[in-house]
């Protein structure tokens, strides 16, 4: 038995060779895979790379997936999807499949941006790796955009159209670039074929490239070795130093520095499956008819910090912070590597690192919560959808009744909520009375003013008092009556 | 001696061979550089064939005038005259008709002046408002509070006969109107 098994492993052992006489995987594909990395690389925090670009992988295999049922056409994009969702087998799960490992390939490839960048990974010798990785994660999330597109559905058309309208601000070439980048005048049928073309061929060309490139340069100079606190990187001795770490305290990649790399792709594969099997596909949502107007358009969450943007940026700021921000911020992240090249690396030593890292992330969470709940978006229904509150009607006189007629009416609940429900856009009337006097009332409601439009067109005096009337009852109980100091108590 | 294998002797590389080969080289980067050009040029120009028309403009009729009754504002919609077979309904394009009195109207694009969402009209306020960052117009299209940095585009319209005609045919921006 022990001769016939060996006898077998030798006549593999004889087709192997065979192979690797003609292809030389022993001494081209083999270094790269056993060469050796430092046994403290080998940590849980060094997954999140491999782990995106399992992501893209997986996102390739889901994505020509759903180009054998997908049609690319604008009039029948849409319909393709729902036939995806309801009748093509399993198509909704693909398509749950690719919309969740976009959003895991973000998520991990933030992730392994900060660790990164905490660790001082981008420092000497690895600018390159980090220019290639900024460009990586522009990339990426210019596949998200894109595939957001290709769910060609109203938040699609209506995303296009914010697009070009921030395009369009750019001074000369703005309306060439906007035919450019619809393929004609308007959002149509060439629209979706060039974004399309970009989304199955040409991002995920240059992604797979990039990719190449960039792990091509953690072969070749090294991945990072765990940050030490006072072991300063210099360009005289860090090279030296490197090696000497490989040499005394190094592991082949393959088997020991890969293994958590294997059981985190596992957990994400499964946390993967169970996202899409439990939470399924993302729309489509209305068809992309331009003339139903009833929509309320919205990104993919990862942009919704930036929709947020849009809506917070004082006017006179915003065309030149939209035109020179995205490319002064990426510049600045591009950079990194050169204006701080040597020096610690280590997270421990270095609290500025931290400071901006918990700053940003506060800063985009705050901005995607407020890009979720649109405070600043009419309540488009306040005004017929939800009721006046019992109490601020009852023992009202019959001109103060009128008065809340018209706040309804003239839909003042669009922005103005009363009793918690309205919109948000201005202040909630429930104490107005308490900050406001009657002139003023008056004033602001016919002149408008702080972002409130002027009604003096068109509201009738005698509706300007029955509001008014009506609005100097909100007060809360125990509070006192805005008054003018002018006048005698 | 015999079984010493005979190495061929290679005659010292001689100039005029040398030169000959960068000539083929030259000539070969000469013809490469030709046809890049021959294929190349046509390519960009294939890609950008929607920047061959400076400006879409066609006048569209937008139906009987009837149908906009004096002091209203209504929501119609045209199929734009640039279109593809395929567009399907993306080439139904919406607008607003505000007819003031008389043969006096206003044809405003759907879209914010701020980023393009479709502004909704409200009768009662006699407001415009975008429901993506709260964009507000007055009736007559002019900004009224929010983020837009002007008002609404408005389409240059014509009375033919019985029917309203505008002039249209490209999604608005801040660098080219309707």
């Amino acid at each position: 038995m022990a001769a016939a098994g060996s006898e077998k492993k030798g006549r593999l052992a004889r087709v192997g060779a065979w192979f690797d006489e003609r292809l030389h995987f022993t001494e081209s594909i083999l270094p790269p895979i056993v060469h050796p990395v430092p046994s403290s690389a080998a940590s849980w925090a060094y997954v999140f790379g491999s782990a995106t670009m399992l992501c893209l992988m997986m996102q390739i295999v889901t994505g020509i997936c759903l180009a054998l049922v997908y049609a690319p056409a604008a009039d029948e994009a849409w319909k393709s999807l729902i036939y995806l969702n309801y009748v093509q087998p399993l198509g909704w799960f693909l398509r749950a499949l690719h919309v969740w490992g976009s959003h895991f390939m973000i998520a991990l490839m933030s992730v392994h941006l900060v660790q990164v960048f905490l660790f001082g990974a981008y420092k000497y010798p690895r600018e390159l790796t980090w220019v290639v990785g900024c460009l990586l994660f522009i990339l990426t999330l210019a596949m998200g955009f894109s595939g957001q597109v290709m769910r060609f559905d109203q938040d699609a058309y209506w995303g296009l159209g914010i697009v070009i309208s921030i395009v369009g601000r750019m001074p000369m070439i703005g309306g060439e670039l906007i035919h450019l980048i619809l393929g004609g005048p308007i959002i149509g049928a060439e629209t979706l074929s060039r974004w399309f073309a970009l989304h199955v061929f040409v991002l995920p060309g240059l992604l797979l490239a990039l990719v190449g490139l960039h792990v091509w340069l953690v072969i070749k100079v090294g991945i990072n070795e765990w940050p030490m606190p006072g072991r300063l990187v210099t360009h005289e001795r860090y090279a030296a130093e490197y090696r000497q770490l490989v040499e005394e305290d190094g592991e082949p990649f393959v088997p020991q520095g890969v293994q958590k790399d294997v059981v985190f792709a596992g957990i994400v594969l499964l946390a993967l499956f169970f996202c899409a099997a439990v939470f399924g596909p993302a729309g489509p949502n209305g068809e992309p008819n331009p003339t139903l107007i009833e929509t309320l358009p919205r990104p993919d969450f990862w942009f919704l910090p930036l929709f947020a943007v849009f809506a917070l940026l004082p006017p006179y700021m915003e065309t030149a912070l939209m035109l020179l921000g995205p490319p002064i911020l990426i510049v600045l992240a591009v950079a990194l590597p050169f204006y701080s090249n040597t020096g610690e690396k280590s997270f421990r030593r270095r609290p500025g690192a931290w400071i901006l890292v918990i700053m940003v992330f506060l800063m985009l969470g705050v901005l995607a919560w407020l890009g979720n709940t649109s405070p600043w978006s009419p309540h488009m229904s306040a005004w017929s959808g939800v009721p006046t509150p019992v109490e601020y009607v009852r023992g009202r006189s019959p001109l103060e009744l009128q008065g809340a007629l018209v706040v309804q009416n003239k839909q003042c609940r669009n922005c103005h909520a009363l009793g918690g429900t309205g919109g948000q856009r201005g202040p909630a009337l429930d104490n107005v009375a308490t900050r406001l006097t009657r002139d003023q009332l008056i004033r602001q409601v016919l002149q408008g003013g702080g972002n409130m439009p002027a009604y003096g067109k068109n509201l009738r005096p005698e509706e300007v008092t029955a509001l008014v009337a009506f609005l100097q009852t909100l007060v809360p109980e125990g509070e006192p009556v805005a008054r003018n100091s002018a006048e005698p108590h | 001696m015999a079984d010493e294998p005979q190495v061929p002797q290679m005659p010292p590389p001689s100039p005029p061979s040398v030169s000959r080969r960068f000539f083929l080289l030259k000539f070969g980067v000469f013809l490469n550089v030709i046809a890049a050009g021959l294929i190349g040029i046509p390519i960009v120009g294939y890609i950008a064939g929607a920047l061959k028309r400076k400006s879409y403009n066609a006048w569209i009729p937008l139906g009987k005038v009837t149908n906009f009754p004096a002091g209203e504002t209504r929501l119609a919609s045209y199929t734009n005259p640039f279109r593809v077979p395929w567009d399907g309904m993306t080439a139904e394009i919406p607008c607003w008709v505000r007819h003031v009195e008389g043969e006096k109207f206003q044809v405003f694009a759907i879209n914010c002046a701020h980023l393009g969402c479709p502004v909704r009209w409200f009768s009662e306020s006699k407001l415009f408002m975008c429901p993506c960052h709260g964009g507000v117009y007055y009736e007559d299209g002019s900004r009224a509070s929010g983020p837009p940095p002007r008002g609404l585009f408005e389409y240059e319209y014509e009375l033919r006969g019985e029917d309203l005609w505008v002039r249209g045919g490209q999604i608005p921006s801040l660098s080219a109107g309707v």
